[in-house]
C-alpha cells in the first residue's frame, strides 16, 4: 500500500498538473484543493450576506426607537438569519471545508481526501442549503410577515405554532442539507486522517491542525445527527395533526427541544473554534521559529475539550427551571473546560518564549486571536456560574461573550489562516501594508462593537430586542460606530484580495516563503501545489521526538527535482 | 381600555411638556432599573442579588487578573523575544514542571470561584418558607398576574405603556406598565411562572431573578425585597414580534399598604387618574416628542 520513493515514478512530468476544463474542474470537482477553494469562496460570500444582516441590526440599534426596520418581525428575521448564516455558512465552511480540505491531506502527506466524490457532495449541498435559507426571507413566516424570526436556537413553540408559515420549513430543509454536508465532511476527514497518513507520520507526529480537525470531525459526527433529529421532530410537529414531541397541549415537552438543541449546540461552538486553535498553533510556531511547546499537551487538550464539551450543554439553559443539583453539576463540568483551555493559551505563550518572533501579517492575527479569545474565555467562566448567569442569561453580556470567542476568536483564526496560506494556495503574495490596515481596522472595529456590549449586559439589556429603553442608548451608539469601522475593514479586505489578484504575476512565491520556522509538509511542495501532490508519498523521519515533522532528506531532494522539472 | 389610556396619556403628555414631566410623576416611589448609560450591575434589592454581586465581583477580579497576566506576558514576550532582540531561537519545547503548574493553578482558581458560586446557587434556588405566592403568566405580549393566596383578588393583565403614556406618568418607556405587580417589602415571595403560548422569561435584574415561562410547566422562584419602590425588568426569552415590548414592573410597598391593597380587592390603581384630559392635544404631543 505504501509507495516508497522511487517505486512509482510518474511517466510524464506534467502528469501531476493536468487540470480538467473549467466546468469539470469547478463543478464536478473531486480535487481537495479545488473543493477547498470553493468552500473559501462560499464562506466569503456568506460572510458578506451575514455581515450585511448584522450591519443593519447595528444601524437599527444605534439609537432608541424603531427607525431602520419597518417591522420588529423583520429585525428578528435578521437576527435569526445572521446567526444561522455566520455559523453554518461562514465559519464552518471556511475553517473546516476550506482550510481543512486544502491542508489536511497535504499536512499528513496524502494525495487527496479519502472519498473525493463525497467531498464534492459535501460542498454542493451547502449552496443548496444557503438557497433554501435565502428563500425563507421571502415567504411567509409568522402572521407578522415574511421570514422566520425565532432566533438561531429555534425553540418551540415559537418555531412551531408561533411560526406557521413555510419560511421555517425552508430553514429546516436548508439546515438539514447543511448538516448532512458536515456529516459527510466529518466522515471524510476522520477516514483520511486515520488511514492516509504518510509512512512514518504517526498520530503523535501529526501537525496540530490535523489533530484539531480530527477532534472537530468527531464532534460533528456525534453532534449533528442530534440536530438533524431535532429538526425532523420540529418538522413533523409543525404539520397539522402531526407529532407532538414538543407540544405541551398534547403531552409533549418544549424543554426537551432545548436539551436536544444544546446537546448539539455546545459541541458546535467548539467545532467553530478548534480548527482555529490548530491554525494559530502553526502560525505561532512558524513566526517564533520554534517547535510548538508541549505538543502532546496541546493535542490532548483539544481531545479533552471535545470530550468534556459533550457534558456541559445545559449551561445554556440555567433559567429554564432545572433542578438545582443538575445546575450544580453543569456549573462544575463547565468550569472544568477552562483547564484545557488554559493549557492551550499558556502553551502558545511558552512557544513564543525564547523564540525569534517576526510580526508578519498572519502572526498579528494570531496574537490578537490569543488575546481576544482569552477575554471571551474568561467571560465564559463568569457565565458558567449558574447563580450569576441568572442575571446575565439572555442579556448582551452573553452576546459580548460569544462574539469575543467567535467574531474575534474563530474569525481571527480564519483571517490568520488566510494570510498564512494565501501564497501557498494561490501562488502569489498580497500587499503587506494593505493587509495590516485590514488587520488594525478590523481589530479596532470589532472591539468597539463588542466591548461596550458587556456594559449593556451588566446594566441588564436583554438580547434580541429591536428597541430598548433610553438608559441603554450610549453604549449601543458606541457599538454601532464600531460597525462602521468594521465595514471599512471589510472593504480593505476586498482591496487586499483584488490588488493581490491583479499583481499575481509580479509576486510569485516559492515553496517555503515563510522560511525556517515553517516545518509542516505543505511548505515542501510548490506554491500553489501541483494539481495532484504526493504521487510519491513522503516519508516522515522516525526520530523519537514528536515536536515537529521532518521530511526525509532524500525525499526532500527528490521533491526538489520534481518541482524543478514540473515548472 | 387601552385606547382610553392612550387618549388620556396623549393629552396628559402635552401638559407634562409644559410643566416638566417629573412634576406629574404618579406615586411610583423611587424607581429602580437600568441606570442611564450605566456600565455595571444594577443595585441589589434582595439578599440574593447582594450575593450575586459578590460572586460576580470575585470572579471579575480573578478574570481581570488572568487577562492582565496574559496580556502582560504577551507584551513582555513580544518585546524581549522579537527577531531583532533574539535572532537565535531556543529549541525548548518541554518543561514538565511548568506544564503541571499551569494546569494546577487554574484548578485552584476554579475552586475559589466554585465555593461561593455554589452557595449562591443553592440560596437562589432553594425556596425558603415563603409567606406570599404570586403567579406570573406570560402571554403574547403581556404578563398576567394573580395572587393565588387571596380569593378576593382577581387576576389582572399588565400591559406596557406606550411612549407618550410613559412620559405622561414620568416612568421610563419600554420598562413601565399600566399595572404593576404589587408585593410587600421584607416578605419572602414565591413566584410561579408559566406561559400560555410561546416561551417568555420573567426577569427582574435588581432581584437576581430570571425564570423562564414555559407552556405546560409551572416554574418556581422567589425573592425578598428589602426596599420599597418601583422595579423594572424585561422579558428575557425571545417570544415573537413584541418580545421587546412586554416589560415587567413590580411595585414594592410597605406591608400595611399591601394589606390595604389586598383588602380593597387588588384593583390596579389607575395611573392616569387625575391627569388633565384634553382630547385634542395628542397629535401635538407626539410631534413635539420626536
Ligand atoms: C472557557 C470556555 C467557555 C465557557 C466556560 C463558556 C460558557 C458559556 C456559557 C455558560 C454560556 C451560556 C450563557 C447564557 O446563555 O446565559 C455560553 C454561551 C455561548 N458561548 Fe461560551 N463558553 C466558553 C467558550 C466558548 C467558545 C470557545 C465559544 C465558541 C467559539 C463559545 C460560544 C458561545 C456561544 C455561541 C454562546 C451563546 C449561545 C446562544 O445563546 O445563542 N463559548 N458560554
Ligand atoms: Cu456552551
Ligand atoms: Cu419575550
Amino acid at each position: 500500500m505504501v509507495a516508497l520513493p522511487g517505486a512509482d515514478i510518474p511517466v510524464t512530468h506534467s502528469h501531476d498538473d493536468e487540470k480538467p476544463g473549467f466546468f469539470a474542474r469547478w463543478f464536478y470537482s473531486t480535487n481537495h484543493k479545488d473543493i477547498g477553494t470553493l468552500y473559501l469562496i462560499f464562506g466569503i460570500i456568506s460572510g458578506v450576506i451575514g455581515g450585511y444582516l448584522s450591519f443593519m441590526m447595528r444601524m437599527e440599534l444605534m439609537s432608541p426607537g424603531i427607525d431602520v426596520f419597518d417591522s420588529a418581525h423583520t429585525y428578528l428575521v435578521f437576527v435569526t438569519m445572521h446567526g444561522l448564516i455566520m455559523i453554518f455558512f461562514m465559519v464552518m465552511p471556511a475553517l473546516i471545508g476550506g482550510f481543512g480540505n486544502w491542508f489536511i491531506p497535504i499536512m499528513i502527506g496524502a494525495p487527496d481526501m479519502a472519498f473525493p466524490r463525497m467531498n464534492n457532495l459535501s460542498f454542493w449541498l451547502l449552496p443548496t442549503a444557503l438557497i433554501c435559507l435565502l428563500v425563507s426571507f421571502f415567504v411567509p413566516g409568522a402572521a407578522e410577515g415574511n421570514g422566520f424570526g425565532g432566533a438561531w436556537v429555534m425553540y418551540p413553540p415559537l418555531s412551531t405554532t408561533g411560526s406557521p408559515g413555510p419560511a421555517f420549513d425552508f430553514i429546516i430543509i436548508g439546515l438539514l442539507a447543511a448538516g448532512f454536508s458536515s456529516i459527510f465532511g466529518a466522515i471524510n476527514f476522520i477516514t483520511t486522517i486515520l488511514n492516509m497518513r504518510a509512512p512514518g507520520m504517526t498520530m503523535h507526529k501529526m501537525p496540530l491542525f490535523a489533530w484539531a480537525v480530527l477532534v472537530t470531525a468527531f464532534l460533528l459526527l456525534l453532534a449533528l445527527p442530534v440536530l438533524a433529529a431535532s429538526l425532523f421532530m420540529l418538522l413533523t410537529d409543525r404539520i397539522e395533526g402531526g407529532t407532538a414531541f414538543f407540544d405541551p397541549a398534547r403531552g409533549g415537552d418544549p424543554q426537551m427541544f432545548q436539551h436536544l438543541f444544546w446537546f448539539f449546540g455546545h459541541p458546535e461552538v467548539y467545532i467553530m473554534i478548534l480548527p482555529a486553535f490548530g491554525i494559530v498553533s502553526h502560525i505561532i510556531s512558524t513566526f517564533s521559529r520554534k517547535p510548538i511547546f508541549g505538543y502532546l499537551g496541546m493535542a490532548y487538550a483539544m481531545v479533552a475539550i471535545g470530550v468534556v464539551g459533550f457534558v456541559v450543554w445545559a449551561h445554556h439553559m440555567y433559567t429554564i427551571g432545572m433542578d438545582v443539583n443538575v445546575k450544580a453539576y453543569f456549573v462544575l463540568a463547565t468550569l472544568v473546560i477552562a483547564v484545557p483551555t488554559g493549557v492551550k493559551v499558556f502553551s502558545w505563550l511558552a512557544t513564543m518564549w525564547g523564540g525569534s518572533i517576526r510580526f508578519t501579517v498572519p502572526m498579528m492575527w494570531a496574537l490578537a486571536f490569543i488575546f481576544l479569545f482569552v477575554i471571551g474565555g474568561v467571560t465564559g467562566v463568569m457565565l458558567a456560574n449558574a447563580g450569576v448567569d441568572t442575571y446575565f442569561h439572555d442579556t448582551y453580556y452573553v452576546v459580548a461573550h460569544f462574539h469575543y470567542v467567535l467574531s474575534m476568536g474563530a474569525v481571527f483564526g480564519i483571517f490568520a489562516g488566510w494570510y498564512y496560506w494565501y501564497g501557498k494556495m494561490f501562488g502569489h503574495d498580497y500587499n503587506k501594508f494593505l493587509a495590516k490596515v485590514h488587520f488594525w481596522l478590523f481589530f479596532i472595529g470589532v472591539n468597539v462593537i463588542f466591548f461596550p456590549q458587556h456594559f449593556l449586559g451588566l446594566n441588564g439589556m436583554p438580547r434580541r430586542y429591536v428597541d430598548y429603553p433610553a438608559e441603554f442608548a450610549l453604549w449601543n451608539e458606541v457599538s454601532s460606530w464600531g460597525a462602521f469601522i468594521t465595514l471599512a475593514s471589510v472593504v480593505v479586505f476586498f482591496a487586499v484580495v483584488i490588488e493581490a489578484f491583479l499583481m499575481r504575476n509580479k509576486r510569485q512565491v516559492g515553496n517555503n516563503y515563510w522560511g525556517e520556522g515553517a516545518t509542516t509538509l505543505e511548505w515542501t511542495i510548490s506554491s500553489p501545489p501541483p494539481f495532484h501532490q504526493f504521487s510519491v508519498l513522503p516519508r516522515i523521519d522516525g526520530g523519537s521526538d514528536h515536536d515537529h515533522t521532518e521530511v526525509d532528506e532524500a525525499y526532500a531532494r527528490r521533491l526538489g527535482d520534481e518541482n524543478a522539472t514540473d515548472i | 381600555m387601552r385606547a382610553k389610556h392612550a387618549v388620556t396619556a396623549l393629552s396628559a403628555g402635552l401638559l407634562a411638556l409644559v410643566t416638566g414631566a417629573h412634576a406629574l410623576a404618579r406615586d411610583v416611589g423611587d424607581q429602580y432599573g437600568p441606570e442611564a448609560n450605566g456600565w455595571f450591575l444594577q443595585d441589589a434589592a434582595t439578599p440574593v442579588m447582594e450575593d450575586l454581586i459578590f460572586v460576580h465581583n470575585l470572579v471579575q477580579v480573578i478574570i481581570t487578573g488572568i487577562v492582565i497576566v496574559v496580556f502582560g506576558l504577551m507584551i513582555y514576550i513580544c518585546l524581549r523575544f522579537r527577531e531583532s532582540k533574539n535572532p537565535v531561537p531556543s529549541k525548548t519545547s518541554h518543561n514538565t514542571l511548568l506544564e503541571v503548574v499551569w494546569t494546577i493553578l487554574p484548578v485552584v482558581l476554579l475552586v475559589i470561584i466554585a465555593v461561593p458560586s455554589m452557595s449562591l446557587l443553592y440560596k437562589q434556588d432553594r425556596l425558603p418558607e415563603t409567606e406570599l405566592t404570586v403567579k406570573a403568566v406570560g402571554g403574547t405580549w403581556n404578563w398576567t398576574y394573580s395572587y393565588p393566596d387571596f380569593e378576593n383578588v382577581e387576576e389582572f393583565v399588565s400591559n406596557p405603556l406606550d411612549e407618550t403614556q410613559a412620559k405622561a406618568v414620568g416612568q421610563p418607556y419600554l420598562l413601565a406598565t399600566d399595572a404593576p405587580l404589587v408585593v410587600p417589602v421584607n416578605t419572602k415571595v414565591k413566584v410561579l411562572v408559566t406561559s400560555v403560548n410561546n416561551m417568555h422569561s420573567w426577569a427582574m435584574p435588581a432581584f437576581g431573578v430570571k425564570m423562564d415561562a414555559v407552556p405546560g410547566i409551572i416554574n418556581e422562584t422567589w425573592f425578598e425585597v428589602t426596599k420599597e419602590g418601583t422595579f423594572y425588568g424585561q422579558c428575557s426569552e425571545i417570544c415573537g414580534i413584541r418580545h421587546y415590548y412586554m416589560p415587567i414592573e413590580v411595585k414594592v410597598v410597605s406591608q400595611s399598604e399591601f394589606a390595604a391593597y389586598i383588602a380593597s380587592g387588588g384593583e390596579p390603581e389607575d395611573k392616569f387618574a387625575g391627569l388633565d384630559l384634553n382630547e385634542t392635544s395628542g397629535a401635538v404631543m407626539t410631534a413635539a416628542n420626536r
